[in-house]
């Protein structure tokens, strides 16, 4: 009976993930374009209604909201969908459109996507040869081998990104960067602009009275079109559509040219603009954070330098260390379980900075680990090889517990 | 040869709705085969005969200014492009006709570029929300152009002719509907090459003849005013 409420609970919060994933895709997405295959959005809506269901478990979890069975189900269903969608569907529809918008291949385009998806799928099963992701213990066609190279694919777009944005982030917020631009510069600059496309025009009304003057004569000007063309082009012009592509050739460097000038005047109005928003309350508190977080990113780079060349085992990173000595000496009573897994979420997503190439080395050693975790639980869903050391502190510290429900919600998580 | 006068008409409209083809067909009476991004502003010139036909006539160069982008950008990229809003003669609002919302967006595209022009008399008075008014004592030419008829199927032909319909009456001007990529739209003698002609005329008349048919005295083609303003530098 329980079972069921829980069921309903969770579809309705489906569901609303899911419109409220529709309703983001039609006004920030698509907002200037019309939506011709209602496909892409289902798909859309649908992968983001299920990852948010997945975190809401997580939530529950830590809660202990609904029945732990009902939990357990829901999530290997989620699990299941999940990765059906992100590993056979969205490829397969990504080769489909590709293919789609070619016009040579239109007519076979169900067939030049399936082989897409092949590709596709050959690559990804190769993405798992450097990480020990096959252990006796689970066969060849399992579900870990899926979820374990998903892993793979996504800690390393997270250490991407978080390293983009650590180095970017900085870079925006200071103001110690920003040139001094004053109007003058934006009026010259323009007037450049300006002159160079009155020397474009002049060009321009030339080739269009000439050509006009040739049509008039009768003189046709082809274009050299396909191979002989070209040859005869070679020995046999007229003198009319030579000097047109004299001036043409003029009039595309003085087109890169107005470009580039375009280009700079945009960048200069948006240094104006940087300029005003620091002066701002605003901008003085992001300028002080881009203090913070530069000398953070380089002791970032400093630390994973040091684990590369020292092979050293990353443990907790300086936030979460920081945390953690706050709230000991404030003496704050948390629920020990829902603080180590926030803190732990947090530290897993910094750390996953520029530790990747570390994380090969790591695995061979959690091999060890991970596999005590797994004797005392039956069912654990994911080998976590490919999951950096600070997940399997966890496990560890959490053996020493005597508490057997932790361990299974742990190994649970570690998924 | 580079002695006859000119006029200035912008062709305005969202990424992608087949401007630069627009501009390439009317110049060179080609397709444009291989079309790219515009970055900035590309321009291009068709000479055209005022009164075609009749003893008046006179020839003319027609500038088309393309202006990139789109009309959410970053306010930079609005204060740059706003630099070739100068002294326009006429404004050729583009939209394609598989995707309403480039339609919609010409409101906002026609006010951007309206206002550049109002602002040194000092009248700017628009929260960003399209004013009929604004459009009925518009001294500018306008002209909405709807791209991609190929691709509209025929059953759906009926409901979007006349949803532009009622876009061109809004902004009070005519309208074209073609396919970029076949000059036969164009074709002398057809319809659409007829009203084409009007609007030029049109925007000549405005620019060069006073309402009791006189011609304004023209400057010549260029007078550079040293230490003006930005307007003047491109006086015409």
């Amino acid at each position: 009976m329980s079972f069921l409420i829980d069921s309903s609970i969770m579809i309705t919060s489906q569901i609303l993930f899911f419109g409220f994933g529709w309703l983001f895709f039609m006004r920030q997405l698509f907002k200037d374009y019309e939506v011709r295959q209602y496909v892409v959005q289902v798909i859309f809506s649908v992968t983001f209604a299920f990852s948010c269901t997945m975190f809401e478990l997580i939530i529950f979890e830590i809660l202990g909201v609904l029945n732990s069975s009902s939990r357990y189900f829901h999530w290997k269903m989620n699990l299941c969908v999940i990765l059906l969608i992100l590993v056979f569907m969205v490829p397969f529809y990504i080769g489909y459109f590709i293919v789609s918008n070619i016009r040579l291949l239109h007519k076979q385009r169900l067939l030049f996507s399936c082989l897409l998806w092949l590709t596709f799928m050959y690559f990804f099963w190769k993405l798992g040869d450097p990480f020990p992701i096959l252990s006796p213990k689970h066969g060849i066609l399992s579900i870990e081998q899926l979820i374990s190279r998903v892993g793979v694919i996504g800690v390393t777009l997270m250490a991407l990104l978080s390293g983009f944005g650590a180095v970017n982030c900085p870079y925006t917020y200071l103001s110690y960067f920003l040139r001094n631009v004053t109007d003058t510069d934006i009026v010259a600059l323009e007037r450049r602009l300006l002159q160079t496309m009155d020397m474009i025009i002049s060009k321009k009304k030339r080739m269009a009275m000439t050509r006009r003057t040739m049509f008039q004569k009768g003189e046709v000007h082809n274009k050299p079109s396909g191979f002989w063309g070209m040859i005869k082009s070679v020995t046999t012009s007229a003198p009319g559509s030579e000097n047109l592509t004299l001036i043409q050739q003029e009039v595309d460097a003085l087109e890169e040219l107005s470009r580039q000038l375009f280009l700079e005047t945009a960048d200069l109005y948006a240094t104006k603009e940087r300029i005003e928003y620091s002066k701002t309350f605003k901008g003085k508190y992001f300028n002080f954070l881009g203090y913070f977080f530069s000398i953070y990113c380089v002791w970032k780079i400093f630390m994973a330098t040091i684990n590369i060349v020292f092979d050293r085992v990353g443990k907790t990173d300086p936030v979460t260390r920081g945390i953690e000595i706050t709230v000991n000496y404030l003496g704050i009573q948390f629920d020990m379980l829902a603080m180590q897994l926030t803190l732990r979420c947090f530290s897993a997503l910094n750390q996953a900075q520029g530790i990747t190439a570390a994380s090969h080395s790591e695995a061979i050693q959690e091999e060890k680990k991970v596999s005590s975790c797994d004797s005392d639980e039956g069912e654990v869903l994911v080998p976590t090889h490919f999951l950096h050391s600070g997940w399997n502190n966890h496990c560890h510290v959490y053996q020493r517990t005597a508490d057997h429900s932790y361990q299974v919600l742990l190994c649970h998580i570690q998924q | 040869m580079a002695s006859l006068d000119r006029v200035k008409v912008l062709v305005l409209g969202d990424s992608g709705v087949g401007k630069s083809s627009l501009v390439h067909l009317l110049c060179q009476n080609q397709v444009l085969g291989n079309p790219s991004w515009t970055v900035g502003c590309s321009v291009d010139v068709r000479v055209h005969d005022y009164k075609e036909g009749t003893p008046e006539e006179k020839t003319y160069y027609i500038e088309f200014w393309d202006v990139g982008g789109s009309v959410g950008s970053a306010s930079s990229v609005k204060s740059t492009r706003a630099v070739f809003y100068n002294s326009v003669n006429g404004i050729i609002l583009v939209h394609d006709l598989t995707n309403k919302k480039s339609s919609q967006n010409l409101y906002r595209w026609s006010l951007e570029a309206l206002n550049r022009d109002l602002v040194p008399t000092g009248v700017l008075v628009t929260n960003g929300d399209y004013d009929r008014e604004q459009f009925a004592d518009n001294q500018i030419p306008l002209l909405v152009i709807g791209t991609k008829l190929d691709q509209i199927h025929e059953t759906k032909r009926h409901e979007v002719l006349t949803r532009t319909a009622f876009l061109a009456e809004d902004f009070n001007a005519e309208e074209i509907n073609l396919d970029c990529t076949n000059p036969r739209y164009l074709a002398a003698g057809s319809s659409n090459a007829v009203k084409l002609s009007r609007f030029f005329d049109k925007v000549i008349e405005k620019r060069y003849f006073l309402r009791d048919g006189n011609q304004i005295p023209g400057f010549p083609d260029r007078k550079r005013f040293a230490g003006g303003t930005l307007k003047s530098l491109h006086y015409d």
